[in-house]
């Protein structure tokens, strides 16, 4: 059946309320299952072991004490991994990741597995696997890397320009209008170089799988992920399977932000389970969460802008440089492409560079490589309004983009929501409030793209009347309420009559994963057009029921209701009354739809930060912080709070402490939460959120993604507030106490 | 290695299990007991998600060895409903979407119910540092602590 995606402005009972979430119980009374919650008879605990070097030739692994030891069932090196990925070099570069193939690329490369009868077990098989390694040169810094002579971390990585060897592995240079000229209009010009520091997505659930697969090849995997499809396409790609004998079930997820998109135990639980003919169970520390599973980016900014005296940009050119860790991506790409994407300017060129380093693969963190960019950006936009002695709200209102304004990363912008979220600043009482000593006020805007992609949901009506909706979008944060609260909505029943489940990979079609901001979104969508698909049904059976033709049914408050001529007297019925006659109405009722879930609205925010520094010891504490993002349409506006406010805290750990800090030698020195510190509750203040809602046109609520804009503006806010505390334009992330008195004292 | 046999009362029962003498009380917890409720985000003491309590007080079970624990009463989140009826803190953290992903919940659960148990009207700030041993990555606390406020707002208004 077709469907009409455009904004409808209806209105809502229940969309826009605030009921509690349907697993919420299962929560907060430890029974929900995560990653590592479920166990299988005869189970094995698998382990692995990771290279203690940044760049190493692995000579010889020798296998045969480990395999020798009672009650290790299986030990795997990349031998046990064939190369099945038919000349697809970014499958071969995952399963690389997965599993060394000759060379160690980073610290905590993983370089064999073993499986056991227990943890004991395995662990002392792990003493008992020799590697001869030869170490290599290496490289971790993001500059460094660039230069002439660096060592070379993939061979068949060239530069684009002069086609030589390279670590450069990807180079996107964006814009439009002629920055030459543009500079040539402006007063004032401001350059500045910044630096971001890697940082990790830090969800507290460490990964966790449970496999089995069998000599027959058919496999399950139980897994904390974001995307169950996914997973299980890549894994059955990578081990030879076919994608339809391998079940693939989410656990509930204990946070993921974008880390549990991508594969890396998983892939080795089954190869071990396939080796051994058991299950295995593998669960990562957290040392292994940091050393080997996807961290950001770090990045070196160049920024050069142009203004006029009445405050207009005339020009702005960025040159991004983001590390991609030892496997090529296109986070450089996507630095760039959300550069200037607040703004209206005519002359933009923002120029992305992805560069290979000894470092773990990069994976994406919540509208990944936004923030970096932000950041120095942002930075240069407050350097321009002091040059001309305009308030910087003021001049990001002058400059702002509009529907019509033609986007930094090409297309053109329908109804957006950055000039209403900086009026909204500019009004907000925490713009007003007054300064003591020793404390600043910064501000700063976000941009994040948003992605709709392939959806498909189940609705069943079930004889009492009451409805399962299956999706498989995984819930990361809050979804099922919302699309419960979607499913009442539509077919106008009560809030409580639904129950949402995440649906495992043999019950639906194809779902791409949450992330881009699409669980919701999408879902929602696919979940809109279910229901009305069902309400067809419904009203079929209704007809039949009434003996009234189906042109007199009309849906109304979740019951059908004749009308016309000679059947206004005739009660309506209800949902349950249809529902509980379905087997001898033609048998069970529900609506199902398969969406691609195109034109998620594109989404902004601005951000106002309060902080105070400390001179003498440089520590800074954030005092206040207020949100202002577009959502489009809040479905349950609890969660979409819960999105602004976790996204903030994220960026203010990102903005003031976090750090993977790398020795000499390419050696992670801060894998855990002792020494890599994510804010805890004493940190914070309360996050002041409000939620404004700037339809989506292309969707029948409005709706736009909210998961991740909250994340991009902190690191500026935060920047811009600390240099107004100091004196001082911070341009180094994270702004630790060492870095405050530095730039102090270098002032 | 050496097995430990030990006897111990979890949630109010009387509990037996043997577990190797370097076994942590997490993982006897989880692995032995079947209490998955105890989660383990870190393992070195540093997260808060495998919070219990020990004779009544606050511990992290990762480290804490299960040799230690024989004789001795311990609690965690699976206990805390009483009679099929959640305790003000499940309700408040359920009412407030004090929860995102839920992983850290348990550990927070417990932690601010020894915390309301010995300063039934902590302040905010009270809050904060009580509950600064217990990580959270999605909720940026904001909820939390408001759901913790109303919950010991209620948990008052009961004992009155
Ligand atoms: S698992 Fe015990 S404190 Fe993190
Ligand atoms: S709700 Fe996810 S870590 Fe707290």
């Amino acid at each position: 059946m077709g469907h009409d995606t455009k904004f409808t402005n209806q209105e809502f009972k229940l969309v826009g309320t605030r009921p509690a979430r349907p697993d919420g119980v299962d929560k907060v009374t430890g029974r929900a299952r995560y990653g590592a919650d479920i166990s299988a008879p005869g189970q094995l605990v698998g382990l692995v072991l990771r290279s203690p070097y940044a760049h190493a030739k692995i000579k010889k692994i020798d296998i045969s004490k480990a395999e020798k030891l009672k009650g290790v069932k299986a030990v795997i090196t990349d031998a046990d991994l064939p190369d099945n990925t038919k000349g697809n070099r970014d499958l071969l570069d995952i399963l690389e990741n997965c599993m060394a193939r000759g060379r160690a690329l980073y610290d905590g490369h993983a370089v064999a597995a073993v499986a056991a009868i227990d943890d004991q077990t395995a662990r002392k098989a792990l003493k008992l696997i020799k590697v001869s390694y030869e170490k290599l040169p290496h490289v971790t810094d993001v500059d460094e890397a660039l230069k002439d002579g660096a060592p070379i971390i993939q061979d068949f990585v060239v530069d684009p320009r002069t086609k030589k060897n390279s670590n450069l592995c990807k180079l996107t240079t964006l814009g439009h209008g002629d920055i030459d000229a543009g500079f040539a209009e402006a007063d004032y010009i401001v350059e500045q170089s910044f630096k971001t520091e890697q940082t990790h997505q830090g969800y507290i659930e460490p990964h966790a799988c449970l496999a089995t697969l069998g000599p027959d090849g058919a496999g399950e995997l139980w897994v904390t992920t974001q995307g169950p499809f996914a997973f299980r396409s890549t894994c059955a790609e990578l081990l030879g399977l076919d994608i339809s004998k391998l079940k693939v079930t989410s656990s509930e997820i204990g946070g993921g932000f974008g880390g549990k998109t991508h594969v890396w135990v998983e892939p080795l639980a089954l190869a071990l389970s396939r080796k051994a003919n058991r299950p295995v169970k593998m669960v990562m520390s957290r040392d292994e969460v940091f050393r080997a599973s996807g961290p950001t980016s770090s990045t070196s900014i160049d920024v050069k802008m142009g203004v006029k005296k009445d405050g207009t940009i005339t020009a702005a050119h960025a040159v991004l440089r983001y590390h991609n860790g030892a496997f090529p991506g296109f986070w450089g790409m996507l630095g760039a492409m959300t550069s200037f994407a607040c703004y209206d300017i005519k002359n933009i060129k923002p120029v992305g560079y992805d560069v290979l380093v000894n470092r773990p693969k990069v994976a994406a963190y919540r509208a990944p490589s936004a923030p970096m960019a932000a950041f120095a950006i942002e930075s240069t936009v407050d350097m321009l309004a002091h040059k001309i002695g305009m308030k910087p709200i003021d001049l990001r209102i002058k400059n702002a983009a509009k529907e019509g304004s033609r986007a930094s990363y090409g297309p053109t912008y329908g109804p957006i929501g950055i000039g209403p979220t900086l009026d909204a600043a500019k009004n907000h009482p925490h713009m007003r409030a007054k300064l003591k000593k020793n404390q600043g006020r910064g501000m700063a805007c976000g941009f994040w793209f948003n992605f709709g992609g392939q959806t498909c949901v189940d609705l069943n009506i079930g004889t009492d009347g009451s409805v399962n909706l299956i999706v498989g979008t995984v819930d990361v944060g809050g979804s099922r309420a919302s699309l419960s609260l979607i499913a009442a909505e539509e077919l106008g029943i009560a809030y409580e009559q639904v129950k949402t489940n995440i649906g495992d990979t043999a019950s639906l079609g194809h779902n791409d994963m949450t992330d881009g901001s699409r669980g919701t979104f999408s879902s929602g969508m696919a979940t809109i057009f279910a229901a009305r698909n069902a309400i067809e049904v419904l009203k079929e059976r209704a007809s039949k029921m009434m003996d009234v033709p189906l042109e007199a049914i009309v849906w109304e408050n979740g019951t059908a209701k004749a009308i016309g001529k000679g059947h206004s007297n005739m009660a309506p019925l209800s949902l349950k009354e249809i529902a509980a006659a379905a087997p001898k109405t033609g048998g069970p009722i529900a609506g199902h739809k398969e969406v691609v879930a195109d034109n998620a609205g594109v989404s902004f925010a601005s951000h106002i930060c309060d902080v105070e520094v400390d001179p003498e010891t440089g520590s800074t504490r954030v005092i206040r912080y207020t949100v202002i993002q577009d959502a489009g349409k809040a479905i349950h506006p609890d969660y979409v709070e819960g999105q602004f406010q976790g996204g903030a805290a994220q960026g203010i750990g990102w903005a003031l402490n976090e750090e993977s800090i790398y020795d000499k030698n390419g050696i992670l020195q801060n894998p855990g939460f002792l020494d890599y510190r994510i804010p805890v509750c004493s940190d914070l203040p309360f996050i002041d959120t409000q939620i404004l809602e700037i339809p989506n046109p292309n969707h029948p609520y409005g709706v736009r993604g909210v998961g991740e804009t909250s994340i991009v503006p902190p690191l500026a806010a935060i920047g811009n507030a600390v240099s107004n505390a100091v004196g001082v334009r911070m341009s180094h992330i994270p702004m630790s106490p060492m870095r405050i008195l530095k730039a102090l004292d270098d002032a | 290695m050496a097995g430990v046999h030990i006897s111990t009362t979890i949630n109010g029962d009387m509990v037996e299990f043997a577990c190797p003498q370097d076994e942590t009380l997490l993982n006897s917890l989880r692995d032995r007991v079947g209490l998955t409720g105890v989660k383990e985000g870190c393992g070195t003491g540093d997260c808060g998600a495998c919070s219990v309590t020990l004779d009544g007080r606050l511990v992290c079970s990762c480290l804490v060895l299960s040799a230690e624990v024989n004789g001795r009463n311990i609690t965690t989140v699976e206990g805390m409903s009483e009679e099929g009826k959640l305790h003000p803190l499940q309700e408040k953290f359920i009412e407030h979407a004090a929860l995102q992903c839920g992983i850290c919940t348990p550990g927070f659960l417990v932690a601010a119910k020894v915390l309301l148990e010995d300063n039934p009207k902590p302040s905010e700030e009270e809050i904060r540092y009580a509950l600064a041993g217990n990580l959270c990555r999605c909720t940026g606390y904001d909820k939390i602590v408001r759901a913790v406020q109303a919950a010991g707002k209620e948990m008052r208004k009961k004992r009155r």
